[in-house]
């Protein structure tokens, strides 16, 4: 744009009620702010608690990650040294990276990829019956403890369903300890996520399939589409692409949110420490260690790999139905 | 070709499917749906066995005599220790009103306030808390403990309740409910009248978005229901249910089973009353990248 150009747009009032006057961008937007003033007011409440306990947050995590911190003496700047004990120096954080790393992979695509197909499935139910089956598969999300029936079910006495079965039929001699076997413990972890994850995504997608246009549908019988697997690919995810996104970030965050469930069916901390993930390095260090700097530095890696996920997934999405 | 092939029944185009599909799928379905079910199922017959069954081993997938002999240990054995079970229910309750009535008054306005008022600076604050949805708790878990310190709130009921209403599920849920239901149009209209935006707010938007605030309200409430008291509160009297049946559970199975039954009904009743608005708000719920 040339400098004239550039001139006559910026003396074109954007609202007609500023004509006449030679508006500049810094003078227009503070005309709108003094217009909309209420607008700030009706936001502030939310936006302190917002800034108090989000942004800052964040913000002062990554800054004191770079610190050594106990609370008792101002922060000392240390620079990278935080990160570079964790990677070189800390066995047990490599442990809780791995095992993190594998409950999210192995979770969140699994809770993302159940909650889309079980709301496809029951697109062309009755309304009353997929309104049943929404809650037989939503419900386990927002029961609360009702995932300790998991403990109860692997029990690792002869009183354990799984056991007594198993017991029973002679596969084995003697009951197997479930939640404090090291060969079951994550596989049993990752099933009882699965099972409470489902959560909004499930409802957000059951809402996207019921909102793709028909006539869509029905346009691309015409054009050729010959069964409903194509029908999906070609029609469905494309179409609903925004919520599948929305599903996807809450999906990410269930996913690295791991934890309680590990310490309330597994004890804190688990055998060998097998399903000991960052959130449980992390509080160890806040909690027990009082080393605030170490465990912001945990946070932030933490932070950085969601934000990885996020961004991995919205490019995948993207490309879904082409 | 594909012309041929296409089936009209009325004046609709009827979709291709095969009834081997049907059926694969239909079976995938009651598969899965046993799987989910199974657990909840087993958690209520636990909590309805008497001690006698209770050792029947392998155990039993129903009971033979039900009794309400949990639920009444719930409420009365553990009643006699120094903190009344009716003590935890209490502040269960407290705080999840608390928590769900601010998170509704802020959330809504602003919600409102985002969509409809063209504030400078309303976009990137959109951004901020589109990207806060990307966000745990463990994440800012440290700095708030910091913040707390500060404002004195250690081992008080303000640290699950005040926190709460800075989430932003629910917020985002309206704002998009309402950009994508209610019209610039209207709201100008009514300003033109002479109508406050508090006015247009309460009067014009809220009534119109009620599946939004209905899910709002539905969503915090069983997020604050469901979450332990935090690790900063450790007075007894202060801890809510969920701190409790984790402690019973390790005294009595079948109170505990009791007790999870009673904690997870709450929030699974309020649903059901609730689904079709809840499902209906989800439908705006998309992203744009």
């Amino acid at each position: 744009m040339t400098k004239t150009e550039k001139d006559v747009k910026r003396q074109q009032p954007k609202n007609q009620k500023y004509a006449g006057k030679a508006m500049t961008k810094g003078r227009y937007i503070r005309s709108q702010m003094k217009k909309n003033w209420v607008g700030y007011v009706m936001v502030s409440p939310f936006l302190i608690m917002f800034i108090a306990f989000t942004v800052v947050p964040v913000v002062l995590s990554i800054l004191l990650s770079f610190t050594s911190f106990n609370m008792l003496q101002f922060p000392e700047w240390k620079g990278l040294d935080n990160y570079v004990q964790l990677f070189l120096a800390d066995d047990l954080f490599i442990t809780a990276f791995s095992n993190t790393m594998l409950f999210a992979i192995t979770t969140g695509p699994a809770s993302f990829i159940l909650a889309f197909i079980v709301a496809w499935f029951i697109n062309e139910l009755s309304p009353r019956m997929r309104a049943f089956v929404t809650l037989i598969f939503y419900a386990p999300s927002i029961a609360g403890t009702a995932y300790l029936v998991w403990g109860i079910f692997f029990k690792g006495d002869i009183y354990g369903y799984v056991n007594g079965w198993l017991l029973k039929m002679g596969m084995i001699s003697e009951p197997i300890v479930f939640f404090k076997d090291v060969d079951y413990i994550v596989p049993l972890c990752v099933v009882v996520a699965i099972w409470t994850s489902l959560g909004t995504t499930f409802l957000s997608n059951i809402a996207g399939l019921q909102g793709v246009d028909r006539s869509l549908y029905e346009a691309g019988a015409i054009d050729g589409i010959k069964n409903r697997w194509q029908e999906a690919w070609y029609i469905t995810l494309p179409s609903m692409r925004s919520i599948l996104l929305f599903g996807a970030v809450l999906a990410i965050t269930g996913a690295f949110g791991f934890g309680a469930i590990v310490d309330n069916l597994c004890g804190n901390p688990s055998t060998d420490y097998v399903a000991w993930t960052l959130q449980h390095h992390l509080v160890e260090y806040m909690g027990t260690r009082f080393e605030y700097g170490y465990a912001s530095a945990i946070a932030v890696i933490l932070f950085a790999i969601m934000m990885g996920a996020n961004a991995l997934v919205q490019k995948f999405l993207s490309k879904v139905g082409e | 070709m594909a012309m041929k092939k296409l089936r009209v029944r009325g004046h609709r185009v009827v979709l291709n499917r095969s009834k081997k599909g049907d059926f694969g799928i239909t079976l995938l379905l009651i598969i899965l749906g046993a799987v989910m079910f199974l657990p909840m199922w087993y958690l209520i017959i636990e909590s309805l066995k008497p001690l006698g069954e209770r050792n029947i081993t392998p155990p039993l997938l129903y009971v033979m005599k039900p009794t309400a002999q949990n639920f009444i240990d719930l409420f009365s054995n553990i009643n006699s220790t120094w903190v009344p079970i009716s003590r935890y229910l209490f502040n269960t309750i407290i705080i999840s009103v608390a928590a769900t009535f601010g998170c509704l008054v802020f959330g809504s306005l602003t919600a409102y306030a985002l969509s409809k008022i063209k504030f400078p600076g309303r976009v990137a604050m959109f951004k901020m808390i589109q990207w806060s949805l990307m966000i745990s708790s463990t994440i800012t878990g440290i700095t708030n403990f910091f913040i707390f310190i500060w404002l004195g709130w250690l081992n008080t009921y303000w640290i699950s309740i005040v926190p709460v209403w800075a989430s932003t599920l629910g917020l985002y849920l309206m704002k998009q409910f309402i950009d994508a239901n209610i019209s610039d149009e209207m709201i100008e209209a009514a300003r033109i009248d002479g109508a406050g935006e508090l006015k247009i707010y309460w009067q014009i938007v809220m009534p119109l978005v009620k599946p939004a605030w209905l899910t709002l309200l539905v969503t915090t409430f069983q997020q604050v229901w469901n979450a332990g008291a935090s690790t900063y509160v450790w007075s007894e009297q202060l801890k809510t249910f969920n701190n409790a049946i984790a402690t019973i559970s390790g005294v009595s199975a079948g109170a505990a089973s009791a007790g999870s039954v009673v904690m997870m009904s709450v929030p699974i009743l309020i649903f059901v009353i609730n689904q079709s608005k809840i499902v209906e708000t989800m439908a705006s719920s998309g992203m744009k990248d």
